[in-house]
């Protein structure tokens, strides 16, 4: 009883409410560091150096009405924000954020669940979630939210195959899907897969960053294009889920990276679950310092990264990952 | 053994209580005055003409078909990824004949031009 049903549902809660306290505050993050990128404040009024923001945002959009379009949708409408926020918080349940700790005389893992197939069950639900842009895009009723909709579903599935490609060889070096023995066999500094699989690391970071729809390829958003895209008619909490969502992933990526390429909880002095929230947020950072410095790339040549320059490298990386584990044996 | 999936089977309970309860609830919260020009398609002030899905560029459906390829095959080596260390050489060997049928269709498919956007 306790260990399937007391225990599980614990760590769920407090799993889930950490980690939505760190998605707001990636927000607060993002806001403040790409203010100082461009040589300005950032929020500064609510709270210290604007610390209550995201609070502050949440209470707001709470109470802002929400308005249907006339000839939107009004179910697909109404269910899209839910399946964003939804498919993106279910994945906080398979990644390990630190080594087993005992609490009160029990031994209690830092990881909601194990399953064997831990990478696909990510890859698959990351995947879904894009239903939510999809159907917030068509179910608008409007032409900018349908274009936006679209874009967004033709990129996500084509980066999805790089990065389907890159896990594959992390995949053929480890010999498990399961992230805890992901992160098991990085033990040593050395032992890291982004110096075992530098390429893969790159395809991963860059289809990653085009999965999470973030600059340099904000296609169904283009602000400038698309006033805002697939959201455009979205007001209230159900806008705040789409950003919410938005963040989640970007967490669950960073987290991702960190788990496979850059050895996990591992690290020295530090307890193991500072070193992975000290990993994660270094990747989450490098993702606004890349946002901050290269502009937004024109569709095609989004499209055309991907279909004639990262998928042959992924497939190629494979190739060569599977000639030097046979050669090693 | 099914035990390892429960506490995920309540992570998904939670996430979609947490999506429905918010929405429902701003839904309570915030007002509700919808009037006629409030609840037109946000298209920059002017009325808005003809339906929002009216033309789809085929491109689109070329991509997701070429999607369905791709990740089909990806998918087949998923299963041998995880045991490739056990099967040696005759695992890349299998591997190289299974890419070699991909690589020449990538071919095919760039020398069509499917790959063009402009």
């Amino acid at each position: 009883m306790t260990d399937l049903l007391i225990i599980p549902i614990i760590k769920m809660l407090v799993i889930f409410g950490v980690c939505l306290f760190f998605v707001a505050y990636t927000t607060w993050i993002e806001r403040k560091a790409l203010g100082h990128f461009q040589l300005r404040y950032g929020p500064m009024r609510v709270g210290y150096h604007g610390l209550l923001q995201p609070l502050a945002d949440a209470v707001k959009n709470f109470f802002k009405e929400e308005v249907v379009p006339d000839n939107a949708d009004r179910a697909v409408f109404l269910m899209a924000p839910v399946i964003s926020i939804s498919f993106a918080v279910m994945l906080l349940a398979v990644i390990p954020f630190g080594p087993a700790m005992t609490i009160f005389g029990k031994r209690i893992d830092l990881y909601l669940a194990n399953p064997s197939i831990g990478i696909l069950f990510i890859l698959g639900l990351a995947t879904i979630g894009s239903y939510g842009t999809i159907l917030g895009g068509w179910s608008s009723g409007n032409k900018y939210g349908y274009m936006g909709g679209l874009r967004a579903s033709a990129m996500i599935i084509s980066y999805e195959l790089s990065l389907a490609f890159a896990v594959l060889s992390i995949i053929m070096v480890t010999g498990s899907f399961s992230l805890v023995d992901m992160v098991a066999a990085q033990q040593h500094f050395w032992d890291w897969n982004i110096f075992r699989e530098p390429v893969a690391f790159l395809v991963f970071m860059i289809s990653g960053i085009a999965e999470l729809n973030r600059t340099p390829f904000d296609m169904p958003e283009a602000e400038s294009e698309l006033c805002c895209g697939y959201n455009i008619e979205y007001s209230s909490m159900k806008f705040s889920l789409f950003f919410l969502a938005e963040y989640t992933h970007l967490f669950v990526f960073a987290s991702l990276v960190t788990t496979l390429f850059l050895g996990g909880w591992h690290g020295p002095v530090l307890p193991g679950l500072v070193w992975f929230f000290v990993k994660t947020f270094a990747v989450i950072f490098v993702c606004i310092w890349i946002r901050a410095t290269i502009p937004r790339l024109r569709y095609d040549k989004v499209m055309k990264l991907e279909w004639k320059f990262l998928l042959p490298v992924a497939l190629a990386n494979v190739i060569a990952t599977g000639v030097v584990v046979a050669l090693l044996g | 053994m099914l035990a390892v999936y429960l506490p995920i089977l309540y992570m998904i309970i939670l996430a979609l209580l947490f999506g429905a309860g918010t929405v429902f609830l701003s839904h309570l919260l915030g007002p509700a005055r919808p009037f006629k020009v409030k609840t037109q398609s946000y298209e920059c002030g002017i009325p808005s003409e003809g339906a929002h899905y009216a033309q789809t560029p085929v491109k689109f459906y070329v991509t997701a078909l070429l999607f369905l390829v791709f990740d089909l095959e990806c998918v087949f080596l998923y299963p041998w990824a995880v045991y490739y260390r056990r099967l040696g050489a005759f695992g890349l060997a299998e591997m190289l004949i299974f890419l070699l049928i991909l690589v020449v269709s990538y071919v095919y498919v760039w020398k069509k031009g499917a790959l063009e956007w402009d």
